[in-house]
């Protein structure tokens, strides 16, 4: 989606851009932002892992790789996210082919309830898992009675699996389900000319074809679980590497190298994914150049439609079991060793929204002013990516580098991203604010606003992409000014884009939490994922907790509604790369 | 090599919601024939060979093939080769692995299979690409390798869709060329879809000419050329003076056609059909090559021809021949074609001349 480098702008670009100092200014500014809040950060905890006494070494990483525990964290890291990807397959592969290549009643459907997963924090799905699946949970009540035997599902590295499996297959199926549907028809109808059809087929002419697609979700999803820290710190397991991370900075403080490491090897792994997500789609564009018509997808009646109910039923059941989950748990006053609870409250709600609003209010506070400063600087950069350059790269200077820093934080894990500001923003008083940033609720700000500029930057590159430079051109040969150009034209032309872009921020944003966990300064700011996580330390906390859940999945909800009507199937698109 | 096949279609039609795409096509294509569907971008003919290739699902009718019906048969049992218009190479195979593909869903392999694909290769003169991608080959050549898969599995109907469209104009000819032999030499009865006419008259055994799902004429490139049916079959295959007038009298197997205006032209009676009967409509249609343009009044004319009066209104050199427009009385435009020979300077715009053919080069047309 996000490639700019191939862009062409107008041949006087180069020029003009020259001339220009208000615009090098503004590309100056930006790069310095992104520079102090991305670049810097990310360096310095990375330098600290790979440094002793301001020289370079690798006696830390060697060191960690010494510990046992250290290990062990890094294999269950790599075990988990080959796991979730190889279980999302399973989930993903099945709905992507059904949505894409048959028509049944109820397929549009499928497909908004398969990205569903999601839009919710994975911590939450966690918690109302436990409910379910958990040792006093439903299942295993159910299985004590009939069969007196109890199965841990939830218990260790394989629960932590399950929820993220659950969670992020979507990633897989976005990215299968996008491939399958843009493949040329004719490269299926030549295989079936030439004798091939049903499985055959699929697996001769289909799979490899969308092969780079898949494996584009595939690294996504990845990156995403072991990015994840929410689900094992609920879940209490905590020999993965991001929940290792996160317990090295806040119990043996900021200055234990381990953690730095460990930042590094997470960077390590989600940059080579993200390189490999990229080259794999690179591949996939050539499979879909030669553009057909779009394809059919076949009709099924009778007992097909009913195989299509069921696969598609049954799969999408249990990966929104979570949400259902929630949904009850929020009205529980108890609910132990019994399939539904048995005193039903509207507590936890009177809880988070009386006594304890705040959680709610920070979140839309938070996250809004995150999306605008995301719709800003989104704009800017995509503006400058486009109109601020030559093709040979010339122009406004840094604009490459900008290119790359508004994608690098795909491949930030949060925790990282966290450690880095807490370590170049503590223990100093900002000017004008009179404490640390760190002491501040604008940390969390900046931080949701640094982690979701690549999806403004890439919805408004691809808005500004339709805009043919004449029209620009046009506004300033009949004497508007750069300013007032972009002002008259260019923003009311791009506004759809950058609206949608915004929402996907806000979105996001809003069930953030592996850096809010560490950047939460008092407990009385932070947003709602935050307040989730505390709720859930204690039994009695569980109602107001999934209350907190519930009115997140409605914040993202509306979001998402309103996102498709802004721009039809910009979430979906957001989480393709 | 291939068994060469009939091909039946008998009232076939296809109706996209209230539109009928293909209404009641009845065709014969024989063993070994090169049968071109010609018609303007619309007319039905594509949706027609996907009919036969079995990816449209007709809505009345039934095809054959040999003697059986092909209809309910999916496409993988078809055995009826399709070239897509834009080849359809799959980009994640190599040349061999694209050509070894129908053969390895035959369960051909080992040395057989090698020994087939170099075969094909060798034929479409591809040796030595075995290992390349298509996305690494000229049109040309993925032509050539897209050709190749489908003969080397001995289709018994070879069907082509628009296969030169992609081309540009100097390949296109070489590869049309290049077409005739391999048909020829394999011997395989083909279907061919295309809209230019050149190709279509160059090519085919007969020709069926299609406009707005229907079969309007069809017949050998001769046989279509110089006895158009209607007006849609004279101006669409080759160019055309098209005539309109009322019949004045019918003598001696020729029809004496009043265009009003005082001019009136001779043409011949047709050998079946019904006869033109004085008082009625008629269009006739007149060929440029066969008009001739004279200087010097209307003795040059031959004896027995029509001769008109008229001025050079454009004189159009086009290398091998001089186009002419040439005004008859009442603005009338005749199209000549004159060969240009060094010799003679082609006549110049507003030169007084007389336009000359003979009655039997005139042709009535039907509605």
């Amino acid at each position: 989606m996000s490639r700019p480098a191939t862009a062409a702008a107008a041949p006087g670009g180069a020029l003009r851009a020259r001339l220009d100092p208000g615009l090098t200014a503004l590309g100056l500014v930006i790069l310095g932002l992104l520079g102090a809040f991305i670049v810097y950060p990310l360096l310095q905890v990375l330098w600290v892992a790979v440094a002793a006494d301001g020289r370079p070494t690798t006696a830390h990483v060697v060191a960690f790789l010494r510990r046992p525990l250290f290990r062990e964290a890094l294999v269950n890291s790599l075990v988990s996210g080959v796991a979730a990807v190889a279980g999302g397959s399973v989930i993903a592969l099945p709905l992507a082919v059904l949505t894409t290549r048959y028509a049944f009643p109820g397929r549009g459907l499928v497909q908004t309830l398969a990205v569903l997963p999601l839009v919710i924090p994975p911590f939450v799905g966690a918690v109302a898992f436990q409910q379910i699946l958990g040792r006093s949970g439903v299942v295993n009540l159910f299985l004590l009675e009939t069969l007196g035997v109890s199965v841990p599902f939830m218990e260790g590295l394989p629960g932590v699996i399950l929820v993220q499996t659950l969670h992020y297959f979507p990633f897989i199926y976005l990215n299968t389900a996008a491939a399958l549907a843009g493949l040329d028809p004719s490269l299926e109808e030549a295989a079936q000319n030439l004798g091939s059809h049903g499985p055959r087929l699929f697996a001769r002419v289909l799979l490899p074809l969308a092969l780079p697609g898949y494996a584009a979700g595939a690294l996504l999803c990845f990156i995403r679980v072991i990015d994840d820290l929410g689900t094992p710190l609920l879940l209490n397991y905590t020999k993965l590497l991001a929940p290792q991370a996160y317990l090295r900075v806040t119990t043996a403080g900021l200055n234990d190298v381990d953690g730095y490491v460990i930042c590094l090897i997470l960077v390590t792994l989600s940059l080579l994914a993200l390189w490999g997500a990229k080259s794999g789609l690179r591949l996939a564009e050539y499979t879909q150049q030669a553009r057909g018509p779009e394809f059919e997808p076949r009709r099924l009646r009778g007992a097909g439609r009913v195989a299509a109910w069921a696969v598609s039923g049954g799969l999408l059941g249990v990966a929104l079991l979570p949400h259902v989950g929630i949904l009850v748990l929020s009205f529980a006053q108890v609910w132990s060793f019994s399939y539904l609870p048995t005193r039903w409250t509207l507590g936890g709600y009177e809880e988070i929204l009386f006594r304890a609003p705040h959680f709610v209010w920070n979140t839309l506070r938070y996250a809004v002013l995150a999306a605008a400063l995301d719709v800003v600087l989104g704009a800017a950069i995509a503006w400058l990516l486009l109109r601020g350059r030559t093709p040979a790269g010339h122009g406004v200077p840094g604009v490459g580098a900008l290119d790359a820093i508004a994608t690098l934080p795909l491949a930030i894990p949060g925790v990282v991203l966290a450690i880095g500001y807490l370590r170049v923003f503590h223990g100093w008083d900002v000017p004008g604010l009179g404490q640390p940033l760190t002491a501040s609720w604008l940390i969390l700000v900046i931080a949701y606003a640094m982690r979701r500029l690549p999806y403004t930057v890439r919805a408004a590159y691809a808005a500004l992409q339709q805009l043919h430079v004449s029209l620009e051109e046009a506004a300033e040969n009949l004497g508007a000014t750069r300013l007032r150009t972009f002002r008259r034209v260019t923003l009311p032309l791009i506004a759809r884009g950058l609206v949608a872009g915004g929402l996907i921020a806000f979105i996001t944003s809003a069930v953030e939490l592996s850096s809010t966990i560490l950047l939460v300064p008092r407990i009385e700011l932070g947003p709602i994922a935050y307040g989730i996580y505390i709720y859930m330390q204690s039994a009695v906390g569980r109602g107001p907790g999934a209350a907190l859940g519930v009115v997140a999945i409605l914040l993202v909800a509306v979001g998402t509604a309103l996102t498709n009507v802004v721009a039809r199937r910009t979430l979906g698109a957001a989480f393709r790369m | 090599m291939a068994q060469a096949a009939e091909v039946r279609l008998e009232g076939v039609g296809k109706r996209y919601g209230t539109l009928w795409a293909v209404s009641d096509v009845t065709l014969h294509v024989g063993r070994g024939e090169f049968y071109t569907l010609l018609g303007p971008s619309g007319c039905g003919k594509t949706t027609l060979l996907r009919m036969i290739a079995g990816f449209v699902r007709p809505d009345t009718g039934a095809i054959w093939l040999d003697g059986a019906r092909l209809d309910p048969v999916p496409p993988w049992r078809r055995q009826v080769g399709l070239v897509f218009q834009n080849y359809a190479l799959w980009p994640h195979l190599s040349v061999f692995e694209n050509v070894a593909f129908g053969l390895r869903e035959q369960r051909v392999r080992g040395d057989v299979l090698r020994e087939r694909v170099r075969a094909a290769l060798r034929q479409v003169g591809l040796e030595g690409f075995e290992r390349r991608r298509p996305s690494q080959l000229s049109g040309g050549q993925q032509q050539r390798v897209a050709l190749a898969r489908t003969l080397v599995v001995q289709p018994r109907v070879l069907l082509l869709d628009e296969p030169l469209s992609n081309l540009d104009a100097q390949l296109r000819a070489q590869m049309r060329t290049e077409l005739a032999r391999l048909q020829r030499e394999a011997g395989i009865t083909t279907i061919y879809v295309t809209h230019d006419q050149a190709e279509a008259l160059s090519l085919s055994t007969r020709i069926a000419l299609l406009s707005a799902g229907a079969v309007v004429q069809e017949g050998t490139a001769w046989e279509v050329y110089h006895h158009p049916r209607n007006r849609f079959a004279a101006e669409f295959i080759g160019a055309a003076n098209i005539l309109e007038g009322v019949v004045a009298e019918v003598r001696a197997g020729e029809a004496r056609v009043d265009l009003g205006g005082g001019i009136a032209v001779r043409a011949a009676v047709p050998a079946v059909g019904a006869a033109p009967a004085a008082g009625s409509r008629a269009v006739v249609c007149v060929r440029p090559e066969a008009i001739r343009v004279v200087t010097g009044g209307a003795g040059g004319a031959a004896a027995g021809a029509n001769a008109l009066a008229g001025r050079v209104g454009a004189a159009t050199f086009e290398g091998g021949r001089v186009r002419y427009e040439v005004e008859l009385n009442r603005g009338l435009l005749v199209r000549a074609d004159a060969p240009a020979a060094p010799g003679d300077a082609p006549a110049a715009p507003g030169t007084t001349v007389t336009v000359a053919f003979e009655p039997r080069d005139a042709r009535f047309l039907g509605e």
